[in-house]
């Protein structure tokens, strides 16, 4: 009996010096500088955001805020490692150091960006909640949903949106949860339900993977701000500034016309100095952000500028045909805006 | 068990202090906050001004509901099939057997997918609904049937038919008593449902039906009124009896093999008829080899009841671990009191299926 309690101490005092050791956290961009590649969270696959091509490559919106990271860092932006994960396991997986970046179609709220320990870095796309209903039943308005059943995606803002918007106007719905995007449009397709109702941007994108995607329309109707961006943990300010900073370099180059075809012959010739310290020629260039020069010229040249990306992944060069909206440009009438690059 | 407290106290108060180093909150100061979400099936009232604490609840509920329903079923059609595999009927022994080769060795998960995505949205949409009469619809969006409403004189109802259960109860014992006594047997059965029917029936007659149906109609877009049963609580339960039932079905036959034959030949000789040799012989001896597995059964039953998360069925792990958490994000306190949950349902089945177990091995004494 002695013995064994002895032993038992032994073995506590063992636990508790391995346990009480607090998990260093050393700086994220030294950490993912050592590693040699980036691992960047997206979603288990949504058209347009991210998602795998036939090739099985990641390409989308999301996709290219992650390239731009990997392309500002290593100068490659082939360098990432992805991470599918699904809305319920997106912020345990940062909070838990497995991801250095979360670029997953996340709707910055105050619960999470205060409650959670993390920190969004801007907003990549503004989105807002929508319908989608099969053309047939004839509903042209949110409103005439009174009584219907909805299929969603589970753990995302859009069950609480609806849930709020259906008290207001005093009308009763059901809801049927699914595990992914992918789960709730088939539920959808199937018939389970009267109404798929996500981020509208979602809806556009879930809508190419219907059976008949003719079929089903996306009403007018917004019930909800969407902003959607990329997240870090809270409390690493350097690599929260890399994140920002590799997203801005791409807003401005859509302001200042720097395309990934014309910024070779920018930073030979062009006179504009905004444009030159864009390109890394002049001002403080990577030396704040503990980057290379050449930073935001490796972004723009591997990933092109915000309007590149766009129009690539979501806008008119792609199946989903999303409009700028509001996400054009502050001086065409839209929301995106960077603080100047000096 | 001192040092296996103190550790465990050592990791929590290790992972408090981190979560509060990384600026996340903890606590269950949650549970009183207020959820605002929907959910599909709610057996207590629910709707979203309720709190986190409230969705517990619910999801708990709802886990308790399939579990015990999947025990139910599982339990009686594994029997059947168990004792199906065993008959002398060449036929009907070799579909059992098929039947337990073919679901036993199937992943659960792949047949609940098989049931939801194959089976049960194969049906028809509201419009086009499968129905019997007016009383019962069958479509994708659920099985429809009426609800019973009571009218005056129910309670009335309800308490002769609780004074008949006690009836057949003092029945049933001093029966027994006088068997043993006289060795008379009297006719049980009948003599019960008579016990039972015959005065809940004036009763019936003199409120002049003491309740009335309240119909499931299609008002919009669905079926409004009634009771539903929707389709993802109609898969899961399928999946996990036909599952369980397939291993609960190998449990019997190994029970009743495990009976001696001359056991059932010294009751053959004694002049019992078949009906008697199986209920007062085989199965009371089957039971001890039965209860013990079936103990097993049961536990895992109630644990893949959480693969309904996979289909959207409201169940602890799809409410309460799954949407609320990620509201809240406070994923150590949630996944701790889910896993508290499932280990307190398993706990409470095995004690009571030990203590089955223990009345069954005394008797034999």
């Amino acid at each position: 009996m002695k013995k064994y309690s002895i032993r038992a101490i032994i073995c506590m005092i063992a636990c508790l010096l391995i346990i009480s050791v607090p998990p260093v956290i050393a700086g994220t961009l030294d950490e993912v500088k050592k590693r040699g590649t980036l691992v960047c969270g997206v979603s288990t696959g949504l058209p347009g955001f991210s998602a795998t091509d036939e090739k099985g490559n990641w390409k989308g919106l999301d996709v290219d805020g992650c390239r731009a990271i990997a392309a500002a860092v290593f100068g490659d932006a082939n360098k990432v490692k992805y991470a599918p994960l699904n809305a319920k396991e997106r912020f345990t997986a940062l909070q838990s150091g497995e991801i250095d970046v979360l670029v997953r179609g996340t709707t910055w709220t105050k619960q999470r960006d205060t409650a959670l320990g993390l920190n969004f870095a801007g907003v990549n796309y503004y989105d807002g909640q929508g319908f989608m209903v099969p053309k047939k039943l004839g509903i042209n308005s949110a409103k005439e949903l009174d009584g219907a059943i909805f299929c969603i995606h589970a753990g995302t803002t859009s069950e609480l949106n609806l849930a709020d918007y259906f008290a207001k106007h005093n009308m009763t719905y059901e809801a049927v949860v699914f595990d992914t995007h992918d789960q709730a449009a088939k539920g959808f397709d199937a018939g389970r339900c009267d109404c798929l109702t996500a981020d509208q941007s979602q809806l556009y994108a879930l809508r190419t993977h219907l059976r008949k995607p003719y079929e089903a329309v996306i009403l007018k109707d917004i019930i909800s701000k969407e902003p959607l961006g990329p997240v870090v943990r809270q409390g690493d300010d350097a690599w929260f500034n890399v994140v920002r900073w590799s997203f801005f370099a791409m807003i401005n180059a859509d302001e200042l016309g720097v395309t990934s075809a014309n910024v070779n012959a920018m930073r030979s010739r062009s006179v504009n100095p905004a444009i030159r310290r864009l390109v890394g020629l002049d001002g403080d260039r990577g030396k704040s952000l503990n980057l290379p020069d050449d930073w935001s010229y490796q972004i723009i040249k591997q990933v092109g500028n915000y309007a590149e990306s766009f129009r690539r992944n979501v806008g008119s060069g792609s199946a989903l045909k999303i409009d700028r909206g509001l996400n054009a440009l502050w001086k065409d009438g839209g929301l995106q805006y960077a603080p100047p690059m000096r | 068990m001192l040092g296996t407290v103190l550790f465990f106290f050592l990791i929590g108060a290790n992972a408090l202090s981190n979560l509060e180093q990384q600026g996340i909150t903890s606590g269950f100061a949650f549970l009183s906050q207020k959820a605002g979400f929907g959910i599909i099936q709610t057996l207590i009232s629910y709707n979203e001004a309720s709190t986190y604490g409230r969705t517990f609840l619910v999801g708990l509920l709802n886990t308790i509901l399939v579990s015990v329903l999947g025990i139910i079923c599982a339990t009686l059609l594994g029997s059947f099939i168990g004792i199906a595999r065993l008959s002398s009927n060449w036929l009907i022994a070799k579909l059992a057997a098929l039947y337990i080769e073919i679901f036993r060795n199937l992943p659960l998960l792949l047949q609940v997918f098989f049931w939801y995505f194959a089976v049960l949205r194969s049906l028809p949409l509201p419009r086009n609904s499968l129905h019997i009469g007016d009383w019962l619809f069958l479509n994708i969006r659920g099985i429809y049937l009426p609800r019973p409403l009571p009218d005056p004189g129910f309670i009335l109802l309800i308490t002769v038919l609780c004074i008949s259960v006690i009836g057949v109860a003092a029945l049933v014992l001093w029966a027994r008593k006088r068997q043993e006594k006289t060795g008379k047997e009297l006719p049980i059965l009948p003599l019960s449902f008579a016990i039972l029917i015959l005065p809940a029936a004036v009763v019936w007659c003199i409120t002049g039906g003491p309740m009335h149906w309240e119909y499931s109609t299609l008002r919009g877009l669905n079926f409004k009124g009634g009771i539903t049963i929707i389709p993802e609580l109609a898969a899961l339960l399928l999946a996990l009896t036909v599952y369980t039932a397939s291993l609960i079905a190998e449990i019997v036959r190994s029970g009743i093999l495990s009976v001696s034959s001359a056991q059932t030949e010294a009751a053959r000789a004694l002049g019992l008829p078949q009906r008697k040799i199986l209920r007062l012989v085989v199965i009371p001896q089957a039971m001890r080899v039965v209860i013990p597995q079936m103990t097993s059964q049961y536990l895992n039953l109630i644990k893949n009841s959480s693969l309904a998360a996979a289909i959207g069925y409201p169940d602890l792990v799809a409410v309460f671990a799954g949407t609320s958490l990620n509201q809240t994000g406070q994923a150590i306190e949630i996944i701790a009191m889910t896993m508290g949950v499932y280990l307190t349902l398993n706990l409470t089945t095995s004690w009571l299926m030990n203590r089955y177990n223990a009345r069954i091995l005394s008797q034999e004494q």
